[in-house]
């Protein structure tokens, strides 16, 4: 447990210290949600219509884009091969390293959401429940981040490929995440059911990812 | 299963078996095609189109075997360690996906004259969307790998995500169109199956299934044989590096 919590200290330092890790992500979430509009015209009704769902996907993308991070410097540098060597079971590993990618990245962008939601013409009385749907569904986004990543460890085009191959997984998430905001914002159904799903997803995410990511690390270092 | 554990046994049953196979397939292909196309009664609704049926529910229900197929390949892959195990999951990713992209081609066309629209995002199409990006992200996976031992690890692991993840998406997607559009929910609403149209549905399916079978073995084949001039062309380079040295 001590070398667990030791591992996520450093790995929030080194995200927090790195410079921009966690600005850059912020960054591309505004500059993703900023060009919607853009594209869409300057419409508010429609804007606080699809403000969940730009709101969701752009996130997606923003947490994908640090996603390559999760193990990427540790392979570079062979902090990876230590830790395998290590005291810590590797899914224990995979899992810190998620739950620091979720704290570096998912929370920020969460938090960050309602403010960019003012961009979109999103009701108010709304962000509590888009900032409670963010922060439960975030961690599935982490956790299946890094089987990706551990898929595509030390590969060419490394980014592109996480991508393609964690996107469609996303889709319950996104699906339940929208509900909730759209729920909240339109009624006349509760949000309840469907942030309950999206909890139901992070928490099963949670528990078996890990050991999924362990195997794919596993298979890259050999 | 384990006596085919022995590529080269494995290939001269290949060997043996596809002309059979191709024999076979071709026949059912062009009796089922005949059945499809001429014998078969135009629908009372659905008119010519009903045709259009016969090439798609086929390729449909092979593009979710092709799936099963890899997943369970997978799980050899991984537990058993069966040396054919991610041939066979490698082989059958690119036909499972031309049959995925077949059924999505095959029903945008018959949706175009009974739903008045190329593409509806109805749960079941947008599943078997989600359906086709897997098989393209597992496509790319293998691509990306040089060593094939390490592209099969990862596929499998990929493969197996996926498989958990699938009914879960599948769920997600009833979810979110009841949620969206509860009125306007396309159904086909043609009539229960007339044994007229049963008969020619089933031969095809029948014939898909072999020809998947069919291009599977081939593909195999060629995995196989691929891999044995990649590991000749590796001894080559390394002896000639030795003869240098």
């Amino acid at each position: 447990m001590r070398a667990a919590l030791a591992l996520l200290r450093r790995d929030i330092m080194l995200a927090w210290r790195e410079g921009g890790a966690i600005g850059v992500a912020l960054g591309f979430y505004l500059v993703v949600v900023a060009i919607m509009p853009l594209g869409l015209g300057p419409d508010l009704n429609l804007l606080s219509r699809i403000a969940p769902g730009v709101l969701w996907v752009a996130l997606l993308l923003a947490a994908l884009l640090a996603a390559d991070r999760i193990f990427h410097n540790d392979y570079e540098d062979g902090a990876l091969d230590v830790l395998m060597t290590g005291p810590l079971p590797l899914p224990l590993v995979a899992a810190t390293k998620s739950l620091a990618h979720w704290l570096t990245t998912g929370v920020p962008l969460a938090l960050l959401a309602p403010v960019l939601g003012l961009l979109l013409n999103l009701p108010i009385a709304a962000s509590p429940w888009l900032v409670l749907a963010m922060l439960a569904g975030t961690p599935a986004v982490s956790f299946i981040a890094a089987i990706g990543a551990g898929l595509t460890l030390g590969l060419r085009r490394s980014g592109l490929l996480l991508a393609l191959l964690v996107l469609p997984l996303y889709v319950p998430v996104l699906i339940f995440g929208v509900s909730t905001v759209s729920a909240a914002i339109t009624g006349p159904a509760s949000p309840w059911p469907p942030f309950l799903m999206l909890c139901a997803l992070s928490l099963a995410s949670i528990v078996l990812a890990p050991f999924a990511s362990a195997l794919a690390l596993r298979n890259a270092l050999r | 299963m384990i006596s085919l554990a022995n590529p080269t046994r494995f290939l001269s049953l290949v060997e043996r078996l596809v002309p059979w196979l191709a024999g076979a397939t071709l026949i059912l292909l062009a009796v089922g095609l005949y059945l499809a196309f001429f014998v078969a009664p135009p629908d009372y609704q659905q008119g010519e189109t009903v045709r259009i049926v016969f090439v798609h529910v086929p390729a449909a229900w092979l593009a979710m075997f092709g799936y099963a197929l890899i997943a369970v390949a997978a799980l050899g892959t991984l537990i058993w360690r069966h040396p054919l195990a991610d041939v066979a999951a490698k082989a059958a990713a690119p036909i499972g996906a031309t049959f995925t992209f077949i059924a999505l081609v095959t029903g945008s066309l018959w949706g175009k004259p009974m739903w008045g629209t190329y593409w509806v995002w109805d749960a079941r199409l947008t599943s078997v969307l989600v359906l086709f990006l897997l098989y393209l992200g597992l496509i790319a996976l293998w691509q990306a790998i040089e060593e094939p031992g390490r592209a099969g690890r990862a596929a499998a692991i990929l493969a197996l995500v996926g498989a958990v993840n699938l009914p879960i998406i599948k769920f997600s997607v009833d979810w979110w169109n009841t949620l969206h559009q509860p009125a306007s929910v396309i159904r086909s609403g043609g009539p229960t199956i007339d044994p007229s149209f049963l008969t020619p549905l089933f031969v095809m399916a029948v014939a898909f299934a072999l020809l998947f079978v069919l291009l599977h073995l081939i593909a195999m084949r060629a995995e196989i044989l691929r891999r044995r001039v990649r590991a000749l062309q590796q001894t080559q380079v390394a002896h000639a590096a030795l003869v240098e040295a």
